[in-house]
């Protein structure tokens, strides 16, 4: 069962295989047992996940079953979910039970899905690796030595150690393609503006974007149906047609026009990783696709100017966390300012000061000219590439990460060495375009992953092609040893 | 030394939407604590502005109204900086690209001062919360209530030079604002609040001198009052030696004078950026043509329609028109008793000074327009006196209802019964023998003016109920029918 993706469990539920309650509880059961060695979940949602699955085995008894009725899922610990704690990763909402849903919680809601429980992530979602979670690090259940990614590495870690079938993920600069390569699942990260914000605790608002975490495309473009769409309670939310993603999962590939960025394949490449994307790459070769090199020249700016633009605007999106209102204040303050510094300096992880105290910098009067309004050049720069390369081929592919799964602790003395490891991902967001992680084999045990990226609102042509991959490999259905 | 006062306003108008600015909660004043503040007022995790396009509407009509430009792009960015009634750590507002461009208005003082003040811009914004101090025992309580109202923040050039210009370029935006009907203009409830930037300079001097901003001053009379009291202050610190330091002050009313609040140095950087939760705004050419095709008629063209078509003094039609509400009862006035002069003095008179008295808004007067035009009505067809008239509103402003019924109950209905007001006279004359001999005794032309006793005692017998000019009449008639 657990193997089953979600387009086979709805199929059971449909059938009548087994009901929404049984499905449910086995995973809830199998969290209980397993999660000790992952610790991907932060709050298990137990009596809530049991009432719904009741409901939904009502709602498919009645015959008024949607496509998604009854499947479990869990939601990354960012997305507000009424009456649930919703942590964020962090000290600072350790304490904090949201009084009102996400629209994309409600959205599953509505459409009948099962809430699990919420998944571990880097505090704020600023990391590569989640372990900078209050919660202790998420691990990779194909090496637990191994950071799953970040930061929607609990989604990843889920994910991956069937825990459950599918998890939300949010992606500021890559937090849902890294940890899909390093777990060895799919995630697409929608363009901006594709699905809603709202209800999502903000790290960086203008490349923030929420999108599904699963083992197959399929399931994605499942999960995509319910994401995606206009919300009038977020303004960068846009009033756009939602196709049905499974709708053209099987459209044939023939004459589709790869390109392959060939600063993607630098030094800073695991030569692994290069061989892996280029025979996944033959495969499409093979599906009818003609491959050329392109040029996205401005690939390493992205670095500096995403650390400019996510500190700056997290800066400010954090500031809200002040103690005053909900969350985290220090015990017996001596006046407002002493509530404020300790409210925050002991709320607070190290990155997430980190990144406060960079985008304060760069945001400051005499620095804005250098920094913000640089980086915003720089961004606009990086998009015209993307926009110019998209008009000669369909879709970009390339690797998701330069290197397997780092070992927990490698990377944390050396901030500027993890931020590297985005590389590949950062600039999409930068530019608003969709992308997705496609696992692509293993290098030496760990799970890499083909990044394919496509144009504004090309979500259902990612899916399309990922999924005609999914068709003649198998790599997807590799799971970790012992699981 | 001749000094030369430079003044720049800053006034924060409260726009009347029903919602606020970026959020579903209602902007009704008075309720009780943060019962009006959503999740997106708390600022709750996860939670999103989204623009009201009220807002937006009633910004672009000031602009309008002061003959600004009017921005096709506006962009909102936030302000950081902590506070404990701002619940996101920073405002949403405009900087660089605000709605209203550079505009202008017209004032004249009451000493006849006339200028032009220029308009530097006006930006949308949201207002804060309320740090309440009192009664919480060492401790500081929040009411998010007012966090989230719509601002338009309109900012002049230093272009005032005394602080009557300051008060009447303050009361034209109240005038302009109340008459769009995108603020209520409540002062006392916080609806227009204004912050003025004083300096003083030597008479003939180019170079502006340093200024202090006074903070948060909510009435015309204490904004005169503020800024004499700092040109006092900057002019005496000066002549000692001293220097005027930049720096933000506090207007205290009660000991009439300023204090300082923080300095330059205290400064926060706010670190603005534009804010990424929000679009830029991009409005056309039709959608401004079409608000300004809504606009109502403005101060200005209503003061020269008061003068043109009413007769009025340049004065009273500056006053009547000030005030939307004041100019539209007026007019409702004018109308129903069809005299217009005649509904100005008793606007300006006699109600103003009721209105004046028990700090009542014009539109919460409980004599009514129309009320007050029936009265009005009464004095032209003679039923009553001008000074029964005011008896009369006494009783109409305290007990209510309307002045024929009134003058029914009690009785006020003039006497111009010519044979019973001149058996009082009778009266009046054979009880008064030394005063009819020192009018007898009076050279003629000087007898007019000792009528006055003989006037008063007749009044007094009526209960100031015999028409005035009936009585003089008689009164002529028989004293100098004595004298022959």
């Amino acid at each position: 069962m657990f193997d089953k993706t979600l387009a086979e469990l709805a199929a059971g539920l449909r059938k009548g295989d087994f009901s929404s309650v049984e499905l449910t509880s086995a995973y809830l059961e199998r969290i209980k047992a397993e999660d000790g060695r992952y610790n991907s979940f932060i709050t298990v949602t137990e009596e809530q996940a049991l009432a719904q699955a009741k409901a939904a085995d009502a709602s498919i008894a009645a015959g008024d079953a949607g496509a998604f009725t009854g499947l479990p899922i869990a939601h990354k610990d960012l997305f507000c979910t009424q009456g649930v704690r919703t942590s964020c990763g962090s000290k600072m909402l350790d304490n904090f039970a949201s009084p009102y849903d996400a629209t994309v919680v409600a959205k599953f809601k509505q459409a009948g899905a099962v809430m699990l429980g919420k998944t571990n992530m880097d505090e704020f979602a600023m990391g590569s690796s989640n372990e900078s979670s209050f919660y202790g690090a998420a691990r990779n259940p194909w090496n637990t030595d191994c950071v799953p990614g970040g930061s929607s590495g609990g989604s990843g870690a889920a994910v991956a150690a069937r825990l459950t079938p599918a998890a939300t993920g949010s992606d500021t600069g890559g937090s849902i393609r890294q940890p899909a390569a390093l777990c060895g699942i799919t995630g697409l990260k929608p363009t901006y503006g594709r699905v809603s914000r709202y209800g999502m605790i903000a790290y960086a608002s203008s490349l923030d974007q929420g999108g599904p975490m699963a083992h197959t495309a399929e399931d994605c473009a499942m999960m995509l149906n319910v994401m995606a769409g206009f919300d009038p309670m977020d303004s960068t939310c846009l009033n756009r047609e939602v196709p049905d993603y499974t709708a053209t999962l099987n459209e044939p590939l023939a004459g589709l026009k790869i390109g392959l960025p060939k600063e993607y394949f630098s030094d800073a490449l695991d030569p692994q990783i290069a061989e892996r994307v280029k025979a996944a790459v033959a495969e499409f070769e093979k599906l009818g696709a003609t491959v050329k090199e392109v040029s996205l020249p401005r690939t390493e700016l992205s670095i500096p100017a995403y650390y400019i633009i996510a500190p700056a605007e997290a800066s400010s999106n954090l500031s809200r966390f002040d103690g005053v209102r909900y969350g985290y204040r220090c015990t017996d303050p001596k006046d407002l300012e002493d509530m404020y510094k300790r409210s925050r300096g002991e709320g607070f992880g190290a990155e997430v000061k980190r990144r406060i105290m960079v985008g304060t910098y760069a945001l400051c009067a005499g620095y804005y000219d250098a920094y913000y309004n640089k980086a915003q050049q720089i961004r606009r720069l990086i998009q015209q590439d993307f926009v110019r390369v998209l008009e000669d081929v369909d879709v970009i592919m390339g690797p998701t990460t330069p290197h397997p799964a780092f070992r927990i602790g490698e990377k944390n003395n050396d901030p500027v060495s993890m931020y590297m490891e985005d590389i590949f991902t950062l600039s999409l967001n930068l530019a608003g375009l969709p992308g997705m992680s496609v696992p692509c084999g293993q290098v030496n045990g760990l799970p890499v992953g083909m990044q394919i990226i496509g144009n504004y609102f090309a979500e259902a042509k990612l899916l399309n092609i990922a999924h005609q991959f999914q068709q003649v490999t198998d790599h997807h259905k590799q799971a970790p040893a012992g699981i | 030394m001749e000094w030369e006062v430079v003044i720049g306003l800053e006034i924060h108008v409260q726009l009347s939407t029903t919602t606020k600015i970026f959020s579903g909660a209602s902007t009704a004043f008075g309720a009780e604590p943060n019962t009006q503040a959503c999740a997106v007022d708390l600022a709750l995790p996860g939670t999103l502005p989204v623009f009201n396009e009220n807002a937006l509407r009633m910004a672009v009509m000031f602009g309008l109204a002061v003959d600004a430009e009017i921005g096709k792009r506006s962009v909102f960015e936030r302000k950081n900086y902590f506070y404990p009634d701002l619940p996101k750590g920073y405002q949403t507002t405009q900087l660089a690209e605000p709605i209203v461009g550079p505009g202008h208005v017209d004032i004249e003082t009451d000493d006849g001062v006339k200028r032009r003040v220029r308009i530097h811009h006006a930006h949308l914004e949201e207002d804060a919360g309320k740090s309440l101090h009192e009664d919480f025992h060492g401790m500081t309580g929040i009411d998010l209530n007012r966090a989230g109202t719509p601002l338009v923040e309109i900012v002049s050039e230093p272009d005032m030079r005394s602080s009557k210009e300051a008060a009447a370029y303050a009361r034209k935006i109240h005038a302009i604002v109340t008459t769009l009907g995108i603020c209520d203009g409540n002062m006392a409830e916080g609806s227009m609040r204004c912050d003025c930037n004083v300096s003083v300079r030597p008479k003939g001097q180019e170079e502006f001198g340093t200024r202090t901003e006074l903070k948060n001053i909510n009435s015309f009379r204490f904004i005169e009052r503020a800024i004499d009291t700092e040109v006092a202050r900057q002019i005496d610190l000066i002549e000692d030696g001293g220097k005027v330091v930049q720096e933000t002050r506090l207007y205290d009313p009660d000991k009439n004078e300023t204090r300082s609040m923080r300095s330059k140095e205290d400064a926060n950087d706010y670190r603005y950026f534009p804010c990424p939760d929000l679009l830029p705004v991009i409005i056309d050419d039709s959608y401004i043509e079409a608000i300004r095709d809504t606009l109502p008629e403005l101060p200005d063209a209503r003061r020269a329609r008061f003068i043109d078509e009413y007769g009025l003094s340049e004065y009273d039609a500056g006053v009547l028109s000030g005030y939307r509400a004041q100019a539209d009862y007026y007019e409702q006035v004018a109308k129903a008793c069809s005299d217009a002069k005649l509904a100005a003095n008793w606007v300006m008179g006699e109600l103003a000074k009721h209105l004046n008295q028990h700090d009542t808004d014009i539109k919460e007067s409980p004599v009514n327009a129309e009320q007050l035009g029936g009265l009005l009505v009464r004095i032209k067809d003679n039923t009553i006196s001008g000074n029964i008239a005011k008896k009369v509103f006494e009783l109409m402003w305290s007990k209510g209802g309307s002045a024929d019924e009134i003058i029914e109950a009690e009785g006020l209905k003039q006497v111009t019964d010519t044979g019973a007001i001149e058996k009082i006279v009778d009266d009046v004359i054979a009880n008064a023998g030394k005063q009819v001999e020192q009018y007898k005794a009076a050279e003629p032309d000087k007898r007019g003016k000792m009528l006055g006793f003989f006037m008063g005692q007749v009044m007094k017998a009526t209960g100031g109920k015999a028409n005035p000019g009936a009585v003089t009449g008689i009164l002529k008639q028989k004293l100098d029918a004595l004298c022959d």
